[in-house]
């Protein structure tokens, strides 16, 4: 079994083999990276989904959907032997969320896989949007499952405690997660708003990618929404078809010679628009592709913002630092430069004494002192942030290529299979019409 | 023969006037016996030898037409008989041109002539003509032979402002349509013979006179309801054709609305393709690494709206006005089978009082309801020919145009799939470069 790491991730920049596993999917492949990860270890599959009925915080009973994780250790089956029973656990949706939150604010600099999203987006007209449809809870499924890889193949991620006890301890977890006191570090809305706007010293690296991550949210939001258009009218270009079926039977009807051409012709003609509901289903796994990175491109951003968090605090307390040390000389030489209360209510109500100022003046050098410390913390925190962000970064990226590539290439393939269809369904009509 | 007396026909160099109006007359060689009853009304022949009307074929086979003196009786033929060495008169309707003068603009076309027959004086023939002349053929051969089947010609009146009638797509279906006509009835073993269409097809300038084809049309429609006569009962064949022809009009117009709805679908779907293209190009400028594989895909949308649109048009061109034209078909066979009822039901009339009058006064049975009973018998062998024709021709023109719908929609994949095929090819190459470029 894998060792309980730390929750103190330490990048792990291992070896640059690719370690093979028995892959199910391609994914897999892009997904297991260098070094030793959770995946190399273990095998992790979400296998089924169910209902189940049960009262939640307000006491009202609802219905909701989980999900059944399965895992293994990853080692080699014996010829002809079976392979060892899995352990399993059931998890809902709102715990992997929970889990999710828990890793982004946990690891700030890492770009945190995505989960299927919550309600389904970008549908057209003959695709469900209900929560409850099993069309759609089947392709939660993979994409849960997809998440769970993600995570594991990380090379930082899958080290974490917190996730390990999310494959293997179904009761007691969420108490776990609460006693880490993550709450505590989740960023106030209010704090990283006024950070995105008075950053001063901006990082031109995470000015370009934080624009990035926006370029790709809008132009695969635009593709998917687009997508389910074309999908749609494509839909009903293959459905009218099918009248030529109907029509062309009772044509044959009244016919001789022609009458048998004509009806199993029309016959081709309802194979065909019957063949658009598999085209589309599979479409559908490559809008799902595309749907992650939509997602992906969100995490990017939120890695950005974090380090404009960060910047900015780093800034504050430089400022704060440098305001001391100003009161500081004004204090040693009396010189009111800045404009202080202190100074104001001296002049108001009479200078302070000698033994005022020097008491004053120890505080502020002891406060300097201190300042002093936090800002280099506060540096090499911010270094330390950039480094591993960057580091992410640029896994991510390739990632992202070899997966959007694969995506692509497969798209094509689907393309040609259409394609296919279409003409093995077309050349037995003509076939038929020529026997008229 | 026409109504009324023969017109004169200007022509230069060609037989004079009495000579080409009679066919039936003793100096032109006589392909088969006709019935001649009274003055006024010619009875067509008889030859009940299918003909296919696809286009001709070679011109080799001119100076065979022996075939056509066999088997003068309703004969029919298997009709996928090799026919082209009997053919020795072709047709081609093309060259489109555009006409402006003062008073109006149209369209003319080039009528092309070549032929053995010594009917016609030079062996070919180039003539321009215009969508009148035809209508006036058309109307000049419903005339002149009543009993048969005339094909018809594309619809006469176009919405002037709702179809463009100087379009390149109007006109060449417009073309089409006149083809197709002209060599059905250049195919037609009666109607191939009728002196109009031998003057559509060589004289210079049709003296056409279209007052007096008005004329015609009017007398035509007053000879038939002036009989008067009511049909008692027809027999069951052509009750059996005129249930078929419904039907099957049925049939044409609800594949029609089904074409049109598939093309308009498809429109909708070329819109939106469209923009699905364009956003994968406006991808590939945030890209590096996926700019290749997102321009292919680009380029790959664009290769199918293309190969879409060409499947739009040739439905629109070529299936779409097929269809209409056999609609306007099934009008003209069911006015035939009407005037056949006429014909019967003036018989039986006429008949009904001549047996009254004998019964009164032991008078002989006059010679007009013997005639009659001529009349009635050879329309219904002249219709049974032409049905048999119709038929088997529509047979063959719709397989042509089924199988050519499905060419179109198979050609319209196999583009899309080799444009697919190739952006594959070209991505695999990539990375075959790439992977070679990394291990050295």
């Amino acid at each position: 079994m894998a060792d309980c790491g730390s929750i103190e991730e330490v990048a792990v920049i291992g070896n640059t083999d690719i370690t093979s596993t028995e892959s199910e999917n391609n994914l897999i492949n892009t997904m297991v990276e260098r070094g030793e990860t959770l995946l190399n270890k273990m095998e992790i599959n979400v296998t089924e989904a169910e209902k189940r009925t049960g009262k939640n915080t307000v006491n009202m009973l609802e219905t909701y959907t989980v999900y059944l994780i399965e895992t293994r250790p990853a080692e080699t089956v014996p010829e002809g032997g079976t392979p060892a029973t899995p352990d399993t656990l059931w998890r809902r949706y709102s715990e992997f969320e929970l889990l999710r939150t828990y890793l982004l604010v946990t690891y700030p600099y890492i770009i945190i896989p995505p989960l299927p999203e919550k309600r389904a987006e970008f549908v057209w007209h003959k695709m469900s949007a209900d929560n409850l449809d099993p069309d759609f809870v089947e392709r939660r499924r993979v994409g849960l499952e997809n998440f769970l890889l993600r995570v594991a193949s990380h090379p930082v991620l899958s080290n974490d405690k917190i996730f390990f006890l999310f494959l293997t301890e179904e009761k007691g977890w969420r108490e776990a997660v609460l006693e880490t006191g993550f709450q505590d570090k989740v960023d106030s809305r209010i704090k990283s708003l006024s950070a995105m706007f008075r950053v001063k010293n901006l990082d031109k690296r995470f000015t370009a990618l934080k624009l990035y991550s926006d370029e790709l949210n809008a132009v695969i939001a635009q593709l998917l929404r687009v997508r389910a258009k074309v999908a749609d009218r494509l839909y009903g270009v293959y459905k009218v078809h099918g009248n030529y079926g109907r029509v062309f039977s009772e044509w044959s009807a009244i016919e001789k010679e022609m009458g048998d051409g004509l009806q199993s012709a029309g016959h081709h003609m309802d194979t065909f628009a019957a063949s658009i509901d598999d085209i589309l289903e599979e479409e559908e796994h490559y809008a799902d592709q595309l749907k992650e990175y939509l997602f992906y491109a969100e995490a990017v951003r939120s890695v950005c913002r974090k380090h404009e968090l960060i910047q900015y605090e780093l800034e504050m307390v430089a400022q704060d630092l440098v305001n001391k040390k100003q009161q500081r000389e004004e204090l040693a030489t009396g010189t009111v430069r800045v404009f202080s209360l202190k100074g104001m209510t001296s002049k108001l109500f009479g200078q302070e004494s000698q033994e005022q100022r020097e008491s004053r003046l120890a505080a502020l050098e002891l406060s300097i002192r201190e300042g002093e410390e936090v800002l280099k913390e506060r540096n090499s925190e911010c270094q330390e942030f950039v480094r591993a962000a960057w580091e992410d970064i640029g896994r991510f990226k390739e990632q992202k290529d070899r997966d959007l590539r694969e995506a692509l290439i497969s798209y094509a393939i689907m393309q040609i299979t259409m394609c296919k269809k279409g003409i093995q369904v077309w050349s037995n009509a003509k076939e038929c019409f020529n026997k008229m | 023969m026409s109504v009324g007396a023969p017109r004169g026909l200007a022509s230069s160099g060609q037989k004079p006037i009495a000579e080409i109006l009679h066919p039936l007359s003793a100096a032109e060689e006589q392909l088969s016996v006709t019935v001649t009853v009274g003055g006024d009304k010619e009875a067509g022949m008889t030859n009940g030898t299918p003909v296919e009307t696809s286009s001709p074929a070679s011109t080799s086979s001119l100076f065979n037409r022996l075939q056509l003196d066999d088997d003068l009786e309703a004969d029919v033929r298997d009709p996928y008989a090799e026919t082209a060495e009997t053919r020795d008169l072709f047709v081609t309707v093309d060259d489109p041109k555009k006409h402006v003068s003062t008073m109006e603009t149209y369209i003319t076309y080039r009528v092309s002539t070549k032929t053995s027959r010594v009917e016609f004086d030079l062996p070919e023939y180039c003539v321009r003509r215009r969508y009148q002349d035809f209508d006036w053929l058309r109307i000049k051969l419903e005339d002149s032979q009543p009993t048969h089947l005339i094909p018809p010609l594309p619809e006469k009146f176009v919405m002037k402002g709702v179809v463009d009638r100087f379009s390149e797509e109007f006109v060449e279906t417009r073309m089409k349509a006149l083809d197709k006509f002209l060599k059905r009835v250049a195919d037609h073993p009666v109607l191939s013979f009728n002196p109009h269409l031998n003057s559509f097809l060589t004289a210079k300038d049709l003296n056409k006179r279209q007052g007096l084809a008005l004329l015609t049309k009017v007398g035509e429609s007053v000879k038939h309801v002036a009989g008067g006569y009511k049909l008692r009962a027809r027999p069951a064949e052509y009750c059996a054709m005129g249930e078929y022809l419904d039907t099957f009009n049925q049939k044409l117009g609800t594949i029609d609305r089904i074409a049109q709805r598939i093309l308009k679908e498809q429109s909708e779907y070329l819109t939106e393709l469209r923009e699905y293209g364009t956003v994968y190009s406006s991808w590939v400028g945030s890209e590096d690494e996926l700019r290749r594989p997102l321009e292919g895909v680009g380029g790959c949308v664009t290769t199918c709206c293309g190969a879409l649109e060409d499947l739009g048009e040739s439905m629109s061109q070529d299936f779409l006005p097929v269809l209409r034209e056999y609609v306007l078909y099934i009008e003209s066979m069911k006015s035939v089978l009407r005037k056949r009822d006429q014909s019967q039901a003036e018989y039986e009339g006429r008949l009904e009082a001549a047996v009254l009058r004998k019964q009164e006064d032991r008078t002989p049975m006059p010679l007009e309801v013997e005639k009659c009973q001529d009349k009635v018998e050879c329309f219904n062998a002249d219709l049974k020919a032409d049905w048999d024709r119709w038929q088997s021709n529509k047979r063959q023109d719709f397989k042509q145009l089924l199988t050519g719908m499905a060419d179109k929609n198979i050609n319209h994949y196999e583009k899309c799939q080799a444009g697919w095929e190739s952006l594959i090819t070209l991505l695999q190459d990539k990375q075959t470069e790439d992977k070679t470029s990394e291990t050295n």
